[in-house]
């Protein structure tokens, strides 16, 4: 089943990502997808994630298509403008890519060319709209396109934006998101549920599923990094101790994610799970979860 | 105003390197109001070439604005003597004096930095790029186009903590700014605004009023 149609059948979906090589080896790339293949409904593939230079999604995207996966095209508006990705777009859809994730992109500070001159020049919002444009046949121009593509979009949300003033900005951004044509949503990585399950209420009544992210715990050290580095993600001090005081470590990790799959089974519409190189720990969390 | 900040010593006497008689023209406005060439700022650049090395002879001259071909003129008389010019102006002015004297070597004492706005002693902060089509009434004041540092029209990106932007954690999310400024304002509504797609002005700028033209023709 692509994954269009498990969106729309209703289905607990499953997703999860890989990330393109720095460099021109993809062997390990394609070997994590490989490893999930049957387990998830598709995998997205990131566009120079956290603005680190590597090989682009389309290549790695028009891979997995070649192996029978479904991609998500990861599309990002840091590097491209208005004519790059309008372009990229019908090409992507010639080498039989048809789902796009529209993020505005982290800024080119974060990454590996920190004084990159950074694009912007649509953002999210904009580009789910020129998704929908150019499956209606014409560009953002006006100009008739000689074959149309039919893209299924999505779009992305920080569920755990720190304080009222950017939660708020995040669930209006949200509802233009739907309304500009995203079918689904991924969010951000989740670890507190309760919080979660506020959020989910917060946004009733949108006509869009969403996919709550789970990123892998690997260590302690990741969990502090990312609760001072990445914005919106909070791991709570008692998963902490969890991992801490657990003799397997690993395992430890994947109860937690077991649980948070399990929890989101009643919250939301489907779980993208991030596993950072531990792809082969995909398949236990699924059986685990039922899924 | 536009804000400039003062090249170092090390790289203005590497331009003025090959020439002796060196006249240093500040600029009355902008950037004498933040303190980088305005009249107090040539004096010292002039003290400082002369004490670094002692061959160099020294001119100075200040006019009210660089920008401005009239008061460029006012230089012409200096520039004459001189083998080269140190422009303490914006890069407008610099461009200006050395449009205007194409024959000399005209050189950038400054560093131009940004259009700003002085928020306390010692701190000016970009708060306008010249778009060329403000939208500042439907964001609470404050503009996303220049202090979003990804220039967002449609709401925050996801990058922000504490309030802070992702490049820096000295630099408000300017949309986070803009939602308080709205609140405040009850003006909420603009947030939700159709699908903000900007067409961008066409560079380098060139504005024409006929009206002016016409006026400057009689």
């Amino acid at each position: 089943m692509k994954f269009r149609e498990a969106v729309e059948s209703g289905k607990f979906l499953v997703t999860t990502e890989v990330a393109p090589p720095k460099g021109t080896d993809v062997g390990h790339v394609l070997a994590d997808a490989e490893i999930v293949q049957d387990r998830v409904d598709a995998v997205n593939v990131t566009d120079l994630q956290s603005s680190v230079m590597r090989m682009g999604s389309m290549a790695v995207c028009h891979m997995l298509v070649d192996k029978g996966i479904d991609p998500i095209y990861q599309v990002t508006c840091r590097d491209r403008n208005r004519l790059g990705l309008q372009s990229d777009l019908l090409s992507a859809w010639a080498l039989g890519i048809h789902n796009v994730l529209s993020l505005t992109g982290d800024h080119p500070t974060m990454g590996d060319h920190p004084r990159a001159k950074p694009v912007f020049d649509l953002d999210s919002v904009a580009l789910l709209k020129t998704i929908d444009i150019l499956n209606s046949g014409y560009d953002m121009a006006g100009n008739e396109l000689q074959g149309r593509p039919d893209f299924f979009g999505g779009a992305v949300v920080n569920p755990g934006a720190d304080n009222e003033a950017a939660l708020d900005l995040q669930v209006r951004k949200l509802a233009k998101k739907v309304e500009a044509g995203a079918k689904f949503i991924q969010t951000q990585g989740v670890y507190d549920l309760d919080l979660f399950e506020k959020f989910m209420r917060r946004i009733e009544g949108f006509n869009v599923k969403v996919l709550g992210g789970i990123i892998l715990l690997k260590s302690v050290g990741m969990a502090r990094y990312m609760n001072k580095n990445v914005a919106g993600v909070f791991v709570p001090e008692s998963l902490i101790q969890e991992l801490k005081a657990a003799e397997n470590k690993k395992e430890a990790s994947i109860h937690i994610a077991i649980r948070l799959v399990e929890g989101m089974k009643d919250l939301c519409d489907g779980v993208h799970i991030m596993a950072l190189g531990w792809e082969k720990k995909i398949p236990q969390i699924l059986d685990a979860a039922k899924l | 105003m536009i804000v400039a900040d003062k090249k170092d010593l090390d790289e203005i006497m590497k331009m003025i390197e090959p020439y002796e008689k060196i006249l240093i023209a500040g600029c009355n406005t902008c950037v004498t109001f933040c303190s980088a060439g305005g009249p107090e700022e040539v004096d010292e650049l002039a003290e400082a070439i002369v004490a670094g090395n002692k061959s160099k002879t020294v001119e100075t001259a200040s006019v009210p604005r660089q920008c401005s071909s009239r008061f460029v003129e006012r230089l012409s008389g200096g520039v004459e003597e001189v083998d080269a010019v140190l422009s303490m102006a914006c890069g407008n002015g610099v461009q200006a004096v050395a449009e205007r004297f194409p024959d000399k070597p005209v050189f950038p004492a400054l560093n131009t930095q940004f259009i700003g706005v002085r928020k306390e002693p010692g701190v000016w902060t970009e708060n306008c790029v010249a778009c060329g089509d403000c939208i500042l009434w439907r964001t609470g004041g404050i503009c996303p186009v220049t202090r979003c540092a990804k220039s967002l029209l449609n709401g925050a990106c996801g990058g922000a903590s504490n309030g802070m932007c992702e490049i820096s954690k000295n630099r408000p999310c300017a949309w986070q700014e803009i939602y308080e400024a709205l609140k405040r304002l009850d003006q909420l509504q603009y947030l939700d605004m159709d699908v903000q797609v900007k067409d961008w002005p066409l560079k380098p700028g060139r504005m024409t009023r006929e009206d002016l033209r016409e006026e400057g023709a009689q």
